[in-house]
């Protein structure tokens, strides 16, 4: 018997729990309830329609799962001949078991003796007709056994169903704590009376044909809600395939892992009538090992099962926004709140459906990033699902169409057959109780507890002993707090991290500094915290002694509420003085004996647990930790190990619900220790200290500000800090964020990490105990003993943690190297060369990076014997700076030079000069990146590579931005904006906000440039692997790993030294499970990250790089000398400015780097000769040539083990490097016909007219076309029209995508997300059909995301679009007759004319264009995010003319009614619009205007005096 | 960093010399000073570099953006507490260091460095006169005693430290005097002389004490100083001056640099001396040989002596005006320096090598020179040979030779004590400054040989270093 190939475990870097999945989701049901077979197969039909939303394996025919969730389909079994009781009477599900047939036979007998004791009667197992020929082999070689179970129960329906799931959870722990080989197999996919799940590892047409049943006509529901699964892996997972018991979820859950702790923690306090001590029974209620989705669905099914309706579970666990720019009513708020106050957002994206047999419905999260549309037929059916067209209905057939909203429920009972709006499903809630009774009388707000003694900042004689103790630098004063208590910014930094990782730091280092956060990408997208505030929230509460989450009593929120984690010290005094019996308190001091040392250090830490656990027995309502005691005897525990320590200690012990944690410290001060306090448990931050520098600076006349003033905003710069640090992953509230642990740590013990820190992963050890109490008292020390003569102190030591200094931190861009790397370029001088690599490579191994501890395995041959320098080079990339955050001189030299030697230049993602594409400085990689600055049709086909910049190394999961002062009149022209405004570049790609949206982005640009590889760019993070096999999955050809120390450009400093990790980690992790999954031979890998001299090269491509990038060393050999000021754009060697003084300093020629590349190959292939290599490619993924270093022994970097990074994974014959990395095609399109049809308009500008039918599964048409159209440029450009195509049918995702100029695309039906997507001149019209019987402008017509980074063109859809329409439009001018949340987000440019209602957020970060609103219902002003644009009436005759001759054409090509209703009653609504303009812009256009009317005057007056 | 466009609104502006005309007639410092707002501005020049080269070419590793912005916030006693936590003697570097700092400034690359070393002295006149620079005893005394024998930049850095740390020191000088070459070696227009008195009335209150006309081994026996004291720092300098042994050295009128300078200084002072003993350049034609920078000092000296013409000569063709390609910005530059003194009036010839000094009744008259090139032999080491037909006489009263220092004077002491010698004739020392001798450590040019103010300094602070850790032990 063949080995079965179940799920692999953690090894090497890779790790299951990292695991993503993303999907496609919907559901068919008849609303009046009505059965049918027909409901099923429509069901398997919308499964087909989805199934480029799912994804494949390396096999290419094992898909990642489907399933769909049913009604009992009681009368079948009659049909078949089973004798069952009355319906609602039995219960019934499949069960997956083992293969092998002892362990299949226990796993039943277990079931059935478990269906027994809970006073059920088993009735009788079925053979589930099955045909294994149609999965693929990597399904087969996992197939369980599949069987039915019918179980019977003479009790009302609810009881049973209790009984049922009470069964079904003992069943599944039983089994689990058993030593059984298959155990993983078991799996029991629903057990009810109500509903049945079939599913399994399936592609999502294969889920039909493998279950014979779904093929029975005879088969019947109401209800087919179904579910296709895009996973970043392919390893069996039969079990993780959707839907679930109650619902099937597209998304994901980014705080899971604090609400699975959370949940365990809740347990102990868990009381329930209906089951009395039956409870225990289901605990855990979160299965161990599952996915996301599945812990989401244990915990709503728990919640459901015990009392709580669907829709109110739901509203708990995905609240919708509820702070004041969120137009519900405050009822709804009330109990909103209330719920907070016990449970935690379940946060992340996250489009849900879920049904139990009598309802089915949908839900989306706050944010609303999937998209989730519905068409309801004049014959009661609803079709719900990710897209439109999954089912395809006459135009007369169709009632009404519409999509989900963010944060709203739809919701269908199918027994009284009505569909029930999100109004009233929430108003019933809302009656449950008296909510806002309930919070009036017992939740305190901090703000209104009376003061009674102000607690002063100043902190004395302390002051000196915590500056030093605490480790408080002279950057630390100047570079951190005081730009933030000055401007309540976070500070901002330059040109990436360079210093050690603090585990190989010879200086001691913070805790902290240790912890790296981590950030979404792909998978899941951030959020933009600051434009979409509307989602965000930083309240918080604390104290509580009843936290039975089944219960709903008014103790529940008697609670303190605050609105920002950090208080102040008289606030803290104020809740250490509350006497209040429920508001008690017990403070613990986090110090442990100096004398000690690391011994000291765990005892301290064990009392401390003790301490807080007696904390909880004694009924205190909170805890603070304090380290105001510090004295000479005792010192500091790191503050974020005593917290977490607690936290965890609590939890283990099921006492961490009862109580809140307050933290008084001097030790936090930036942004990211808050970060790292709130996410390891901490609620409320005080950080004295910091008030005491505040103060002293003000004292010192350092800050002009008072000292109040001052504190506000260090505390704002803090929050805004944390909101973006919680967003970059995705989350939007700090209850949900509160012990998410969204971090890494990184060279921290594994003891540590386990014992402190559980669940965080910790990959290649590190410091324990002693190392981090030796790290404290270095300071702790010091600050008792007298001032030291010799070291070089004065006021305050400058570490050169930011800044270099020559006694401070390594760096490793140094006086030395980089006046070594400029000396031997610029004088091509080999020998200079090999003296700056040795010396870079010295300090790479003092260690100053993990890849210090690499040694090579050698086996010298002769360097002539080893492949070309020539060769060697066309591996070699430089790094995406975008012509505008560097000078175009630096630009163009950099790709000069690339071209000359045959590697690839980056045009980061500020547009080329169309110029460039047709010279020799053409970059042959075009960036496309979230703010689509410059990307157009003729940009994409001028490119060889193009690439997806999904995160960067200096700031992964962050937005850019280019302010202002360096958008020239050029640069603005090239990224279609307006000179002097600031470009935003959003967090996320407003395209890309799930695996198959990425799937969905790769296959537009393959479709405009077919010929071009297309690369996916990642930054280096735990998971990043998986991440990484996900986009393979996604027919990436290319994937970019970047070090998080790389970067080039202005971030937060925070961002640039606690984000992401080294490259080696997150190379090594994307080579191991690529391998794992058999991935890697066919996609190309390629690294960045600090690399600078031969030795990086071999050691990445050992690693598994076949192709590497340089930023920074590219720079410095151009002139570049680490000023870290290119925030400033006073770069004073000319390459990071725009400033044209500046400019005329750069001295760098493209010959420079010619050279400098040119001895990193010839350094290479003299190490390539060390090792007996001759080929580079036999080079790759060699990781068997590393061996480790035996001979460091230097203080912490002993405690590093890099034996991680040299795992090869166990395969037989997987590929180590991209041997068939071809270029991926995209099979047949609708545009290979179109093209052929407009042949003579492509060839002689001749007119042609086209028409076509089409369906969801067409997507992105026009893109094709349109490339070839854009080929045509510079010499030929089409007319307007001459491409004329008209289609009929719902457009897939991104129709008409990067249209070009020339072509006309007329859609009547309806599309889906993305349309107009780039836009580049072409001409968009979409109009119902003829015969629809629904107003158009009532109804969705196109989806989300409408127009993304159009340049220009111009379309008309007679209908509403959904959200963010216009999104980072820069030039098209669009008419539409409604628009979801977040419209015209970020706009630059172009004319938006909206002929009905707008959702919230409208025009936020617009900076250009003008949006003309009809505002019938007058709210707009509440509606619209006014922090950049006016909103004024439309007065002047230019904006009217425009406007009317917008709503002309738009009734002139779709004949909407409200056009013409508009035009014809034009004095009437004239009044109701309003014009939404940015400030900026309009002040730049009132200054062309001037200038223009100068110019008029002077030429008037010149022409006057010529008269004269 | 105070303003980050500074630079670009801000010229580099020199406080410049004082008009040679009015100059020449006195032995006053030749340097002028900003004005308090000029100064400030130079200050805001500086960039704030990721990476201060600047801070990376001083051999003290002064922490020149700090200061700097110190400065520019008008904070000059933070700055001075900035500077001096590198280098116990700002005034010193202020006025007479090459200041490496200013050819590594990132701005040097446009050539217009930030005023570094003038502002580092403008902050420690700010200090003085502010009262910011108070004598600051050490607490507590450790009970360890050390002598430093020798009181040049080296040995006072030594001094002062050790003292700082608690620790009993007495300097010994062989001369009537404190400084060593700060006293003695620069003329007083380049560092008046106050500037070390002041600095030495603070060390005494501080309890530092010195011992004058001290020759150890002469004076002192070396033996009771070694009984007496826990460790001794020779900070003797490397006083042996190159001489040049060619025909007629023994003529009247061929001195020593040293010896003509030292005496200048002690004029200045108010010291007499006979005729005989006088060594002045009135009236004389004088030439210097060997173009460095005490070179430069007896061209400054002879024109106050009123010189009838000045001659400055040196072995090594003339260096480049601006950075050649192989001599690249950061490091040092070897290109043309041109002093205040070499503009008050003297020529200057290179690649001329000197073969024969003329004498009339044993009193110099001339010099014979000739013009010399230099090439590179097969094994890329440099050397001369002399132009054919090119040889000259130079007509000469007075002859300086201002051709470096070999090495420490070995007789007396060092012999005496019988130290290892490296091969070029210093005392060994290991990392540590330990001498062959574990009790004695070495410091400043003694060990490394001729070389910066500043890096006697800073040497003086790493020897202290490590004699306090011998003392901790």
């Amino acid at each position: 018997m063949p080995m079965r190939n179940l799920r692999p475990s953690q090894q090497g870097l890779y790790d299951p729990m990292n695991e993503h999945d993303n999907c496609g989701i919907g559901f068919v049901a008849n609303i009046k309830g009505k059965k049918s077979y027909e409901i099923i197969t429509r069901g398997l039909e919308v499964l087909s329609n989805m199934e480029h939303r799912g994804a494949r394996g390396a096999d290419n025919v094992s898909g990642d799962g489907a399933g769909i969730l049913m009604q009992v389909p009681h009368s079948y079994y009659k049909k078949l001949g089973i004798k069952l009781p009355l319906p609602g009477k039995y219960g019934t599900g499949l069960l997956f078991l083992p293969q092998d047939e002892t362990e299949e036979k226990f796993c039943i007998e277990v079931l059935i003796q478990i269906l027994e004791e809970e006073g059920l009667e088993f009735l009788q197992l079925r053979d589930v007709p099955t045909d294994t020929n149609a999965i693929g082999e990597i399904a087969r070689q996992s197939e369980p056994v599949i069987k039915q179970i019918f179980v019977g129960g003479n009790y009302e329906q609810d009881d049973l169903e209790r009984r049922l799931y009470l069964a079904r959870k003992q069943a599944e722990s039983y089994v689990r704590a058993t030593k059984m080989k298959e155990k993983g197999m078991f799996y029991i996919p629903s057990l009810s009376s109500k509903v049945l799940v079939y599913k399994g590892m399936f592609a999502s047409d294969q889920l039909g044909p493998y279950y014979g049943d779904l093929q029975d006509s005879r088969m019947e529901s109401a209800i087919a809600m179904v579910h296709s699964r895009f996973s970043t892996n392919t390893f069996p997972s039969w079990d993780l395939a959707q839907p679930f018991r109650i619902v099937a979820h597209n998304g994901e859950i980014n705080t899971i892992k604090g609400n699975r702790l959370w949940m365990q923690a809740r347990e102990s306090l868990l009381k329930s009538e209906m089951y009395g001590e039956d409870i225990k029974k289901l605990f855990p209620v979160v299965e161990p090992n599952k996915s996301d989705s599945a812990s989401f669905d244990n915990v709503l099914e728990f919640l459901f099962l015990t009392g709580r309706s669907l829709p109110h579970a739901l509203s708990m666990m995905v609240p919708e926004s509820w702070n004041e720019k969120n137009p519900i009513p405050d009822s709804l708020k009330a109990f909103y709140e209330y719920h907070s106050t016990f449970m935690e957002p379940w946060d992340g994206p996250a489009s849900l459906v879920f049904s139990d047999g009598r309802y089915i419905g949908g839900t989306l999260d706050r944010n609303g990033l999937r998209p989730s549309r519905y068409v309801i037929t004049q014959d009661d059916m609803i079709v719900m699902g990710s897209e439109v067209g999954i089912q395809q209905f006459k135009a007369e057939e169709i009632k009404e169409k519409g999509r989900l909203k963010p944060g709203k429920l739809l919701l269908v009972d199918t027994q009284l057959g009505i569909i029930i709006p999100d109004q009233e499903v929430k108003s019933q809630l809302t009656y449950r109780n008296p909510y806002q009774n309930w919070l009036k009388e017992n939740r305190l707000d901090l703000k209104a507890i009376p003061v009674e003694k102000r607690v002063p900042s100043d902190i004395g004689d302390q002051f000196e002993i915590c500056k030093t103790t605490f480790g408080y630098s002279k950057e630390d004063f100047e570079r951190v707090i005081l730009p933030m208590a000055s401007a309540g910014q976070e500070p901002v930094g330059s040109m990436g991290n360079d210093s050690p990782i603090p585990a190989l730091s010879p200086k001691p280092q913070l805790l902290f500094n240790y912890f790296r956060q981590l950030f979404a990408q792909v998978t899941n997208p951030p959020i933009d915290s600051i434009r979409e505030n509307l989602v965000m929230d930083l309240t918080n509460y604390i104290g509580a002694v009843q936290k039975n989450l089944l219960d709903e009593t008014p103790q529940h929120c008697k609670l303190i509420r605050f609105k920002s984690p950090l208080i102040t010290n008289t606030d803290l005094g104020k809740i250490k003085k509350l006497r209040h019996e429920e508001f008690r308190h017990a403070s613990i001091d986090t110090l442990f004996k100096a004398a000690e040392n690391g011994k000291g250090l765990e005892d301290a830490l064990d009392s401390l647990c003790q301490l807080a656990e007696k904390a909880v027995d004694d009924n205190k309502n909170y805890i603070i930790l304090t380290d105001r005691n510090v004295s000479k005897s005792m010192a500091p525990i790191p503050v974020l190990l005593a917290t977490a320590a607690v936290h965890h200690h609590l939890i283990k012990k099921r006492k961490r619900m009862q109580i809140g944690l307050v933290v008084e410290t001097a030790e936090a001060r930036e942004v990211n220790h808050f970060a790292l306090l709130i996410a390891y448990g901490a609620s409320v931050i005080n950080p004295y200290m910091s008030y005491a520098v505040i103060d002293r600076l003000v004292k010192d006349g350092r800050l002009s500000l008072e000292y109040k003033t001052a504190r506000k905003n260090y505390i704002k710069a803090v929050d805004k800090g944390l909101l973006k640090v919680m967003s970059k992953m995705g989350i939007s509230t700090i209850g949900s964020y509160l012990g998410a642990q969204i971090y890494e740590a990184l060279g921290v013990s594994k003891e540590v990490v386990d014992k402190y820190f559980t669940g965080t992963s910790s990959r290649i050890d590190g410091v324990g105990l002693k190392e981090i109490s030796e790290e404290i008292l270095c300071h702790h020390t010091k600050a008792f003993s007298e001032q030291d003569p010799f070291e070089n102190q004065d006021l305050l030591n400058s570490n050169g943690s930011i800044h270099y200094r020559k006694n401070g931190e390594p760096h490793s861009w140094n006086p030395q190297s980089i006046g070594l790397l400029q000396w031997s370029t610029r004088t091509n001088n080999y020998a200079k060369f090999k003296e700056y690599s040795t010396i870079v490579d010295q300090e790479t191994r003092e260690p100053n990076f993990l890849r210090g501890y690499f040694d090579f395995k050698k086996n010298p041959i002769d360097v002539s014997e080893v492949e070309s320098a020539e060769k060697i080079m066309k591996r070699f990339c430089t790094g995406a700076m975008s012509y505008g955050s560097i000078s175009k001189e630096a630009h163009e030299a950099l790709a000069i030079a690339m071209n000359k030697i045959g590697g690839r230049s980056n045009t980061g993602e500020g547009g080329e000069n169309s110029k460039r594409f047709y010279s020799s400085a053409r970059s042959s990689i075009k960036q496309i990146a979230s703010g689509r600055f410059g990307v157009n049709t003729e940009y994409l086909v001028n490119a060889d590579e193009l690439q997806i910049k999904v995160a960067q190394g200096a700031k992964p999961g962050e937005g850019g931005q280019l302010p202002g002062f360096k958008v020239d009149k050029i640069i603005a022209k090239l990224r279609n904006s307006t000179p002097g405004i600031t470009l935003i570049s959003p967090p996320p790609h407003h395209d890309i906000y799930s695996i198959e949206d990425l799937a969905q982005l790769i296959y537009d640009l393959k479709n405009v440039n077919p010929t071009a590889c297309v690369s996916v760019k990642l930054v280096s993070e735990n998971g990043v692997g998986t991440v990484a096999a996900g986009v393979a999955k996604a027919n990436a050809d290319l994937i970019v790993i970047s070090g998080a120390e790389g970067g080039t450009g202005a971030s937060p400093l925070s961002s640039i030294k606690n984000t992401g990790l080294p490259v080696e980690l997150g190379l090594a992790e994307a080579q191991q499970t690529l391998v794992l999954n058999d991935l890697r031979g066919r996609i190309k890998l390629q690294t960045d990250g600090q690399l600078k001299t031969g030795r990086d090269i071999v050691s990445m491509a050992l690693l598994g790089a076949e192709e590497f990038g340089f930023a920074t060393s590219a720079l410095v050999v151009l002139g570049c000398v680490m000023m870290r000021k290119c925030h400033l754009n006073t770069c004073p060697v000319g390459i990071a400015t725009q400033n044209k003084e500046l400019r005329e300093k750069f001295l760098g020629r493209s010959e420079w780097l010619v050279n400098f590349f040119t001895f990193l190959a010839e350094d290479c292939r003299e190490i390539m000769a060390e090792l007996g290599i001759r080929k580079f490619d036999d080079l790759v993924g060699r990781s068997d040539l590393l061996v480790k270093r035996r001979d460091i022994k230097k203080w912490k970097a002993e405690t590093i083990d890099v034996q991680n990074l040299f795992h090869l994974p166990e395969t037989d014959g997987h590929e180590l490097n991209g041997v068939n990395a071809t270029i991926k095609s995209i099979g047949e399109v609708l545009d290979h016909d179109l093209i052929k049809q407009a042949e003579k308009a492509l060839h002689d500008g001749e007119k042609v007219w086209i028409d076509k039918k089409i369906t969801n599964t067409d997507r992105t048409t026009g893109a094709m076309l349109s490339g070839k159209v854009a080929a045509l440029k510079p010499k030929r450009v089409l007319d307007e029209d001459t491409i004329h195509c008209r289609f009929r049918g719902s457009a897939g995702q991104s129709f008409g995508a990067f249209l070009e100029k020339g072509i006309t695309f007329k859609l009547e039906g309806d599309s889906n997300d993305y349309i107009g997507k780039g836009l580049s001149g072409g001409k968009i019209i979409v109009n119902p059909p003829v015969k629809s019987k629904f107003k158009p402008e009532h109804q969705i017509i196109i989806g989300n995301t409408a127009l993304y980074g159009a340049t220009s063109g111009e379309v008309y859809f007679r209908g509403m679009a959904g959200e963010r329409f216009c999104v980072r439009n820069s030039g098209a001018k669009a008419v539409v007759e409604g628009v979801g949340d977040h419209g015209c987000e970020y706009m630059t440019g172009g004319r938006v004319v909206i002929l009905g209602s707008t959702g919230r957020n409208f025009a936020a970060g617009m900076s250009g264009g003008i949006a003309y609103v009809l505002n019938m219902e007058g709210r707009l002003d509440y509606f619209c995010n006014q922090s950049l644009v006016a909103l004024e009436p439309v007065g002047n005759l230019e904006d009217i003319h425009e406007l009317q001759e917008m709503i002309h054409q738009h009734l002139m090509l779709t004949q909407s009614s409200v056009a013409s209703k508009i035009l014809t009653h034009w004095e009437e609504y004239l009044p109701h619009f309003v014009k939404v303009i940015p400030y900026e812009y309009k002040k730049v256009l009132e200054e062309k205007k001037l200038r223009k009317i100068h110019r008029k005057l002077k030429k008037a007056q010149a022409q006057t005096q010529v008269h004269e | 960093m105070g303003n980050p466009k500074g630079f670009l609104e801000i010229k580099r502006k020199e406080a410049g010399y004082r008009p040679v005309r009015d100059r020449i007639g006195d032995f006053g410092e030749v340097e002028q000073t900003l004005n308090l707002e000029d100064r400030i501005d130079q200050a805001s020049r500086c960039m704030d570099c990721g990476i201060p080269f600047c801070h990376w070419a001083c051999p003290t590793s002064s922490k020149i953006p700090e200061w700097q912005d110190a400065v520019y916030r008008e904070n000059w006693e933070e700055a001075s507490s900035i500077l001096h936590s590198t280098n116990s003697f700002p005034e010193f570097t202020g006025r007479v260091c090459p200041a490496p700092c200013e050819k590594s400034c990132v701005l040097a690359l446009h050539n217009a460095p930030v005023t570094i070393r003038e502002n580092e002295a403008s902050i420690i006149e700010k200090a003085f006169e502010y009262g910011y620079i108070k004598a600051q005893a050490p607490k507590k005394r450790t009970g360890k005693k050390i002598a430093v024998i020798g009181s040049g930049p080296a040995g006072l850095s030594v001094a002062d430290l050790l003292n700082k740390a608690g620790h009993s020191v007495t300097v010994y000088e062989k001369d009537d005097a404190i400084g060593g070459l700060l006293r003695y070696g620069i003329p007083d227009f380049k560092l008046d002389k106050h500037v070390i008195d002041r600095r030495l009335e603070i060390f005494i209150e501080e309890g530092i004490v010195f011992k004058t006309n001290q020759d150890v081994g002469v004076e002192v026996s070396f033996a009771d100083l070694e009984k007496e004291y826990d460790a001794i720092c020779l900070a003797i300098g490397a006083m042996k001056p190159r001489d040049l042994q060619i025909k007629g050295r023994e003529l009247e009128g061929v001195h020593f640099a040293m010896d003509f300078l030292k005496q200048q200084n002690k004029v200045v002072r108010g010291d007499e001396f006979s005729k005989e003993e006088r060594i002045s350049a009135k009236g004389k034609n004088m030439v210097v040989i060997g173009g460095g920078d005490t070179g430069s000092d007896c061209v400054g000296t002879s024109i106050r002596q009123k010189a009838k013409s000045v001659l400055q000569i040196e072995l090594l063709p003339k260096p480049p005006e601006e950075r050649k390609e192989n001599n690249p910005w950061p490091y040092w530059p070897d290109t043309l320096r041109t002093s205040s003194s070499h503009l008050e009036g003297c020529k200057r010839r290179w690649a001329i090598s000197s073969k024969e000094f003329k004498g009339e009744n044993g009193e110099l008259k001339g010099l014979v020179v000739c013009q010399i090139e230099w090439s590179r032999d097969k094994n890329g080491q440099f050397k001369m040979t002399e132009i054919p037909g090119s040889e000259e006489i130079i007509e000469a009263d007075l002859v300086l030779l201002a051709m470096g220092f070999v090495h420490p004077v070995h007789e007396g002491l060092v012999k005496e004590l019988g130290l290892d010698l490296d091969p070029k004739g210093n005392i060994k020392t290991n990392n540590n400054g330990q001498t062959s001798n574990a009790k004695i450590f070495c410091s400043g040019d003694a060990t490394s040989g001729a070389s910066l103010v500043v890096r006697a300094i800073d040497s003086g602070r790493k020897t202290a270093l490590s004699i306090h850790q011998f003392l901790e032990k």
